[in-house]
């Protein structure tokens, strides 16, 4: 193995680590403030398919596509699609307190079909399968870095990405300042903790709930933005990957222990999971299988640990998965 | 002080939980639900083929019953797939039921289903010398001891150490998967195809035999079986009694005495041995063979058909029925009006939003502000 193709795997897993990075950034906000979301591959797909759309119409319509345009076009339509799952997992969990894990599964299936639908009919309206063409978007979401990127191996080993990568750690930096150093971070932990204690202190049980699932979702569909416009290079395939990325994103809010700093090396070791198998001689396609497997079961064991070891700190918030009723005690 | 209390006004609306509903007031409550759920599902429809929606029903019906021509047989090939699939999907939720009776968040049916599948199959390729009976009871024990196990890891870790058991029953799907993956590898047939291919053809071994000349029979009486068996075991056994306390409180049930600890184990146990066991039906009496989709996202849907049934197996071989009619409902009219087979899930989700949005109105009740009168 050398420097070439350790470069390679190292580009390989970061890039899809970037995706499943941004599901569990937004995972863990939403987490934090007690809704368990496993609606996270439907939002994923949403936020996917709906910035495809946005793009593809512009760039037909328009004879000469402006890069910031489209950029602006896509992040806004990943974003909104994504945060409208959210708000109506929001509606029936929150306000109308049907039961979250029952809700985030019809989620996903909603969300993969809407999805995989409009995403079929794009297909035959762009004339079949890979025809979908949003170049100028994808070429803008795939911009580096001029200088950087060619600074031998090691500007190729941290600079060499599209832009939406820095983006993922950016947000998950800040999402983790403002969970830990603000009042309002405070209040959001509070609120998943024990919404009943928050709400005695004057927190709004239900702002702070809906705000966060929305936001977190929103985030969620951004990963579904970087899958279709770089990580695919703007085109539409009907075969399932988004939502097993979805479910991985939701096993690395596990393997982060709810901390969204450790989301971002866990995403990479996750795509090094992921694509390890690519490097490793004499691999029968039955061992390969079996490597695949690996994410999952790191997963598992961490789960195992952090449940074994009883450290306050690394515990999932305790209100996950509840719906809070003032008048239920 | 008095202009204080004055200014403080009663919110226009509360919310108060009821205590009981009359059974027929919330079963109008579930139809108006689905009702309008299909009005929204026609709006969707119209607006993306312009087909009158009530054709578009039409056709759904005839995807899952049989066109209605002249010599329409009610049990045609149809309908008894719709059965079959209606089956398949109730033994799944039927396994689910007591987990989630106990609140204990089984999400990892999906896996159970394959073990219990490949398990199935294995005994198919490898015993099929032996003679049918024993094979069968050989792919019975196989399948519900791989669903047992799969489900036996998740229920001791939150039996001792309170491990979260949605995350950890969540990951054991991908896990066995995976596992499902290798099998398939392994077994393949033709060598390059990536599939196991139908196991068994010519001789039928370790299949499903017809019964009264039907085929998907047998199907209906395996999982007929275990819904009315369980139905029992929930109502009316001590076992089913401890699952409810448990589920309803785990101190309360600490404090009369009930190792809740066994009966978590135990009661999962049950519920991954059912779903192994659904994994058998659908490799020995549908499929024929396996693969990663011989479960088919069905570990989840039957999660809401089981929540939805709060838990009674009657009701959920209603909702089961509703959800793979609209499948096939849905399946019918993307291939008629040249739409894609997605279609199905958009419309099962937009349904499935509607019916948990219902249940909000059956368990509690709002009150509207009323103007007080001022008394002086």
């Amino acid at each position: 193995m050398n420097v070439n193709t350790l470069l390679q795997l190292l580009q390989s897993s970061i890039a899809f680590g970037t995706i499943i990075m941004f599901g569990a950034v937004g995972e863990i906000i939403t987490e934090k403030s007690g809704n368990l979301n496993l609606g996270i591959p439907g939002v994923m797909y949403m936020g996917a398919i709906a910035s495809l759309i946005g793009v593809f119409f512009y760039e037909k319509n328009v004879e000469n596509p402006i890069p910031i345009v489209c950029v602006i076009i896509a992040i806004l339509c990943a974003f909104l699609a994504a945060a409208l799952g959210g708000l109506l997992f929001s509606f029936l969990t929150i306000t109308l307190r049907a039961n979250q894990n029952v809700t985030g599964l019809t989620l996903t299936i909603f969300g993969s079909g809407v999805a995989n639908f409009f995403g079929g009919m794009l297909n035959g309206f762009a004339g079949g399968v890979g025809q979908i063409r949003v170049e100028t978007t994808s070429k803008a979401f795939m911009a580096k870095l001029p200088f950087l990127s060619d600074l031998g191996i090691v500007g190729k080993a941290i600079f060499s990405y599209g832009w939406l990568v820095y983006v993922a750690i950016a947000i998950a930096i800040l999402a983790q300042w403002y969970m830990n150093k603000t009042r309002s971070g405070l209040n959001l932990r509070a609120v998943g903790e024990n919404p009943a204690t928050a709400d005695a202190a004057g927190i709004n049980v239900t702002v702070y709930r809906y705000l966060a699932t929305c936001i977190g979702t929103g985030i969620a569909g951004l990963g579904g933005l970087y899958y279709v416009m770089d990580y695919t290079k703007g085109t539409w395939a009907n075969d399932g990957t988004m939502e097993n990325l979805g479910w991985l994103a939701v096993a690395l809010v596990i393997f982060a222990i709810w901390r969204p700093k450790n989301a971002i090396w866990g995403a990479y070791l996750f795509g090094l999971l992921f694509w390890v198998y690519l490097y490793i001689p004499g691999l029968s396609r039955k061992t390969l299988e079996l490597f695949n497997m690996l994410p999952y079961v790191v997963t598992i064991i961490v789960l195992i640990f952090t449940s074994l070891r009883k450290k306050r700190e690394n515990q999932p918030p305790n209100g996950l998965g509840l719906a809070y009723f003032r008048e239920d005690r | 002080m008095a202009n204080v209390i004055a200014t403080k006004k009663e919110p226009l609306l509360r919310i108060a939980k009821r205590d009981s509903m009359p059974f027929w007031q919330s079963l109008v409550i579930r139809i108006i639900s689905i009702v309008l759920a299909l009005v929204v599902c026609g709006v969707v429809i119209y607006l993306l083929i312009k087909v009158n929606p009530l054709e578009v029903y039409k056709s759904m019906v005839e995807g899952a019953f049989g066109s209605f021509k002249e010599d329409y047989k009610f049990f045609n090939r149809r309908t008894w797939i719709t059965i079959r699939d209606t089956m398949m999907l109730l033994c799944i939720a039927v396994g689910l039921a007591p987990a989630f009776k106990m609140r204990f968040w089984n999400i990892g049916a999906e896996g159970q289903i394959l073990m219990g599948g490949v398990a199935t199959a294995a005994c198919m390729i490898y015993l099929k010398n032996l003679p049918p009976v024993l094979l069968f009871v050989c792919m019975f024990l196989a399948s519900v001891l791989a669903g047992a196990i799969w489900s036996f890891l998740p229920a001791l870790f939150k039996a001792k150490w309170n491990t979260n058991e949605t995350l950890f029953t969540l990951m054991m799907n991908y896990v066995a998967i995976q596992l499902t993956s290798f099998f398939v590898a392994l077994w393949e047939n033709p060598i390059g195809s990536n599939t196991v291919g139908i196991i068994n053809p010519t001789g039928h071994e370790g299949w499903f035999p017809p019964v009264f000349g039907l085929d998907y029979m047998m199907n209906v009486i395996v999982v007929m079986t275990i819904t009315v068996g369980m139905f029992i075991y929930l109502k009316y056994s001590k076992q089913g009694y401890e699952i409810a306390v448990v589920g309803d409180s785990e101190n309360t049930a600490r404090y009369a005495g009930i190792n809740v600890k066994k009966v978590i184990i135990r009661t999962m146990l049950i519920s991954g041995a059912i779903c192994g066991l659904s994994g058998f039906v659908a490799v020995s009496g549908a499929s024929h063979t396996i693969s990663t989709s011989t479960a088919g996202g069905r570990g989840f849907t039957a999660i809401i058909v089981a929540w939805l049934a709060k838990f009674n197996t009657f009701t959920m071989i209603l909702i089961s029925l509703l959800l793979v009619f609209l499948d096939k409902g849905a399946i019918e009219i993307a291939s008629k009006y040249d739409l894609n087979d997605y279609v199905s899930s958009m419309i099962t989700g937009i349904i499935l939003f509607f019916i948990l949005g219902s249940e909000f109105f059956i368990n509690y009740r709002m009150i509207f502000r009323r103007s007080h009168k001022e008394v002086q």
